[in-house]
């Protein structure tokens, strides 16, 4: 069964001007997403600046008001609940399910509170009682490879890395159904950053994590994700395996970015392809497909007719109306 | 692809010799080594990579070039030679920071590009104001002809429609124009050096390829000696023809690009190699890790700086003795295992 | 940084550390000596004073400043001379002239006029007086004024009332400035824009005139306890706006950061973000612009006395000492009712190098 269906999820945000606050243009952020995500999968989303995918795990979390959509998730009892129709109120007992990793290891973590009760709060908050909650942190500590002794120290006695050990450990607190992982690894050295990978991985393997994994390098995501989606100003453009996505992309816009990524090896250099232009601005997106006025391979049909998100093979989704006809290289 | 396979020995111009320079921050923590007697050459129309993680002193270079290091930071030993050898040799560390020679180097011999773009242009003045204004601090020249040199360096760094973007201010742009934008700042001056910190760390990636891209055209095209700085290894691997790691204000390791990548000689070059997340690996594929954490620089660890973290360390040797920096010129590494004579640690 | 102290610093909180920031800055440190003495004068002025601060005696008016004498013949007596009264044989004005012969021994812990200490225990214990001497005589360590009562008493009784004043306006306007600055910040939308725009018309009015409108329409019969409630609500009527903008803008702030979304994310209720992530991160900055938000209050309430608006006689304050200073005439006769000036330069200097201090240790980066 899948942890989450989100089904033509929108999320436009209104430009507005004059004294009377008119709405003049609207920023569609986000403009009809729809993806899942399986028992224990991690689903990256990945996508350049303005793609949308922080908004999209905005949503999820319902940091913020969704437009229009359903984010259904698995509630207690096995049935569906949707959270974009939930009030605040209705959302408060089922925040424990859904968690999150931050990107900033620094201003992630209260300053005042001990790590250990850092870790603790989301116990405290949901009433495990005070015995409990300190084997609970000992336990965390423990699988989040940190020692015992930081339950009494504060933050700024650790490292960035040591730090989003301490924000991993308190997601995991209450055993959250899905994690939302923005970004959790850019803003760490690379030293640390093969580190905080490999404890995913391990966390992946022995608690079966359900994860989506918001990030912007697709190195990092090819290590970490089951499948991965791609998305581009505000809508999806491909979703595949992971490694059936960097091997062979069916579309246009994920080979480019694909090619983009400079790859860790000197023989390698200048053999790929850079995409020209800039990523379109999603106040005024392009008509028809938002990639075409980039793409080498757009035809006339794409400049007028916007693609969906249509099935391919093997449990591969593409937005292009050229995808059975184009032979685009991935990496390998 | 030519590039890297060139192995020829370097007989370009030296533009810019750095010679044991060490750069102290002085607290009432205590004194903070950031550089630790540094030495490299700069050579024209070669690219140098500088690469390391946080607290490595690959920014504090930079600045100690440029003598934009800021109280209570200062250069405590070492030489910076621009132009070695030649006539006009002049030794930057000796130079008056404020001085008039000092701002004629700055921008008119060294062009610096920055991680963010912004932090080097203001948001009052639009960029055709800007890069007149830093075209005729280093030229002589009437307003109408800094005008045409400014169109000539926007129309260089790809921006199109180099004449109405003089009238643009920088908020109006996006990120990867403004990264241009701040290319031909850098450039205005007409500087043979050009130091580029992280240019492309802020950028989506497909941008980052096009301002790598730009700056190895420019580079062939104007013979600029580069040095660029950052943390990431695929950049290193796209630009460099050397590569110089740095760990803890000290050179460890510095060698050709395709000798880093295939054989590196320091264990910190090897692990950090090994520790890069790859867009070729496998699915689930763990990365092996260095363990800990880079020190703080203010407590550097006794013996060779890595040695704490260090996986093939040989003895009390590492613990009690610093290794011989890295000669100038040469590839090698600061490291005890390298020395003649001694074996690697099983 | 050897292990134990490393270990100290891991687990010093938030509050240690603003505190061994604070430690770093010399002069803030000494301002903070400086108030503390002040309250300390505050607290136990009546037992500091000599002689009676209110009872006054026509024969000892303008009397200079008397020094002790602390060695005599007989090795250590400190005492003060007797006074002698010598009436100018021109201008017919009584001056003072020390009398030698005549000595009167200064003791510590001596009986004088009843108070109650602490406002509970009766008590006529004093610091110091003279023993043995006639009515009326003491020791004038700052002088007399023109009513021949003691400044030195005076002054000790003033600091108590000026400081508290000053005490209580504060509270008073952290309160209002944290209750709308909070709901400001935390709430936003049109209640927001109304707070504001109050602040903007309320910084907009001139104070002087708006507090000599607001003092001038005080009841003359109100009760000096009446007027002095008053008056401390008259200048937190203005003071409260700069706080409630510094909790608005952490409000704010905080509002975005991880750390308070996280919170927000684990099912924590809009209280508990509050008082348990929010308020403890700007606790000190609202204690750093609370002491620079004090010397205000204390100028305030001074200048208002001085020009008569504010406290009346037989009230003491620091502006009501200061008003004997008014007339040139009495200046140039006697200079030392200038005096009261000095202890407000300084406590207004301790309270802004304090503030200034804590801001700092409180936020470095900020």
């Amino acid at each position: 069964m899948n942890v989450l269906d989100v089904q033509d999820l929108k999320k436009h945000f209104p430009i507005r001007a004059g004294i009377l606050r008119r709405e003049i243009a609207r920023v569609r952020a986000v403009d009809g997403v729809s993806f899942h995500i399986a028992e224990g999968e991690t689903l990256a989303l990945v996508g350049e600046s303005g793609c949308g995918k922080t908004t999209v795990s905005r949503c999820i979390l319902r940091a913020m008001p969704v437009t229009s959509g359903a984010i259904r998730f698995a509630a207690d009892g096995g049935g569906q609940v949707d959270l974009a129709r939930l009030s605040k109120r209705q959302m408060r007992p089922l925040r424990r399910h859904i968690q999150m990793i931050f990107q900033d290891p620094y201003s992630s973590l209260n300053p005042r509170m001990m790590v250990g009760d850092i870790i603790a709060e989301p116990l405290k908050v949901n009433g495990v009682s005070a015995a409990e909650r300190r084997d609970r942190v000992l336990e965390l500590l423990d699988l989040v490879q940190m020692p015992p002794g930081a339950r009494t120290r504060f933050p700024h006695a650790f490292s960035g890395g040591q730090r989003q050990r301490v924000g991993i450990a308190r997601a995991l607190a209450l055993n959250p159904r899905l994690i939302v992982a923005d970004e959790p690894v850019s803003a760490l050295d690379v030293s640390v950053q093969a580190q905080i990978i490999n404890l995913l991985l391990d966390l992946q393997d022995r608690l079966g994590l359900s994860m989506l994994f918001v990030a912007h390098d697709l190195s990092v995501v090819r290590h970490v994700s089951d499948r991965v989606a791609v998305m581009y100003v505000g809508r999806m453009v491909e979703v595949a395996p992971t490694d059936a996505l960097y091997r062979a992309p069916l579309h246009p816009y994920t080979e480019a970015l694909l090619a983009a990524v400079p790859a860790p090896d000197p023989m390698r250099r200048g053999r790929r392809q850079v995409a020209q232009g800039e990523v379109a601005d999603p106040a005024k997106p392009p008509t028809g497909c938002a990639f075409h006025p980039r793409c080498p391979h757009a035809v006339e049909r794409c400049r007028v007719e916007r693609p969906e998100l249509r099935p391919a093979a093997e449990g591969r989704y593409v937005s292009c109306h050229r995808a059975e006809e184009l032979d685009l290289v991935g990496v390998r | 692809m030519a590039s890297v396979t060139r192995q020829t020995p370097m007989v370009e111009r030296v533009a810019l010799a750095i010679r044991d320079l060490a750069v102290q921050f002085e607290s009432e923590q205590g004194v903070v080594r950031a550089l630790d007697g540094v030495s490299f050459d700069l050579h024209a129309g070669r690219t140098l990579g500088i690469v390391g993680e946080s607290g490595c002193g690959k920014s504090v270079t930079a600045r100690s070039i440029l003598r934009l290091v800021d109280r209570p930071g200062r250069i405590t030993a070492g030489r910076m030679l621009l132009d070695p050898g030649a006539e006009g040799e002049v030794d930057l560390a000796a130079l008056d920071p404020e001085s008039r020679r000092m701002r004629g180097v700055r921008g008119g011999r060294i062009g610096l590009i920055f991680q963010e773009p912004m932090t080097a242009l203001s948001v009052h003045y639009t960029i055709g104001n800007q890069i007149i204004e830093a075209v005729r601090q280093h030229a002589d020249c009437s307003a109408a002809e800094a005008r045409n040199r400014a169109v000539d360096l926007l129309r260089d760094v790809g921006i199109p429609r180099p004449e109405t973007r003089l009238r643009a201010y920088p908020f109006e742009l996006s990120g990867g124009l403004r990264q241009r934008v701040g290319i031909a700042m850098a450039l205005a001056g007409d500087p043979d050096i050009v130091i580029a910190d992280e240019p492309t760390t802020a950028l989506d990636v497909t941008t980052q390829a096009q301002i790598l891209d730009l700056l190895r055209r420019l580079q062939a095209e104007k013979q600029i000696a580069l040095m660029l700085i950052t943390h990431d290894m695929g950049v290193i691997a796209e630009m460099a023809d050397e590569v110089a790691v740095m760990y803890l204000g000290r050179i460890v390791e510095f060698a050709p690009v395709a000798d880093v990548f295939s054989a590196p000689r320091h264990p910190y070059a090897r692990a950090l190699l090994r520790a890069v997340p790859s867009i070729l690996a496998a699915p689930r594929q763990r990365l092996s890790t260095i363990g800990g954490a880079v020190p703080h620089p203010g407590s550097r660890p006794s013996g060779c700086p890595f040695h704490p973290r260090c996986a093939e360390i040989i003895g009390d040797i590492c613990r009690q003795q610093i290794p011989a920096p890295v000669e100038p010129g040469r590839a090698g590494a600061s490291c005890f295992l390298t020395e003649p004579g001694r074996e690697r640690a099983a | 940084m050897s292990a134990t102290a490393e270990a100290r610093f891991a687990e010093a909180t938030q509050l240690q550390l603003t505190w061994w920031r604070f430690r770093r800055h010399k002069l803030a440190v000494a301002s903070l000596f400086v108030i503390a003495l002040f309250y300390l004068i505050a607290i136990f002025a009546d037992f500091l004073a000599a002689t009676d601060p209110h009872a006054t005696d026509a024969r000892r008016s303008f009397i200079p400043p008397q020094g002790i004498h602390f060695f005599d013949d007989s090795g250590f007596n400190p005492h003060v001379y007797g006074l002698r009264g010598v009436r100018d044989p021109r201008t017919f004005q009584l001056t003072y002239a020390p009398d030698p012969a005549r000595k009167l021994p200064v003791r510590l812990f001596v009986r004088g006029f009843t108070y109650d200490l602490f406002g509970l225990i009766e008590t006529d214990i004093h610091l110091f007086g003279v023993v043995g001497g006639r009515p009326g005589e003491s020791a004038f360590l700052l002088g007399t004024d023109q009513l021949g009562r003691d400044l030195f008493s005076r002054l000790m009784v003033a600091t108590r009332i000026s400081l508290v004043i000053g005490l209580a306006g504060v509270t008073l306007s952290l309160f209002l400035g944290v209750l709308l600055g909070g709901i400001s910040g935390l709430y936003g939308g049109w209640v927001d824009t109304l707070i504001q725009r109050l602040i903007e018309l309320l910084r907009s009015v001139p104070t002087i005139p708006l507090w000599m409108g607001l003092a001038a329409a005080l009841p003359r019969t109100w009760s000096v306890l009446q007027v002095y409630f008053a008056i401390t609500l008259i200048i937190s009527l203005i003071g409260w706006t700069e706080l409630a903008r510094v909790v608005r803008g952490r409000f704010l702030a905080l509002r975005e950061e991880d750390f308070v979304i996280a919170a927000e994310l684990s099912g924590a209720s809009q209280g508990r973000i509050i008082f348990r992530h929010m308020l403890p991160s700007f606790a000190s900055h609202i204690i750093a612009a609370t002491s620079l938000a004090l010397p205000a209050m204390i100028i305030s309430e001074t200048s208002l006395s001085f020009l008569g608006l504010g406290l009346r006689p037989p009230a003491i304050s620091w502006g009501i000492l200061l008003q004997d200073a008014q007339n040139i005439q009495v200046l140039a006769n006697a200079p030392w009712l200038l005096m009261p000036a000095i202890p407000v330069t300084l406590i207004i200097l301790a309270f802004n190098f304090f503030g200034d201090g804590l801001r700092d240790a409180a936020d470095p980066y900020g």
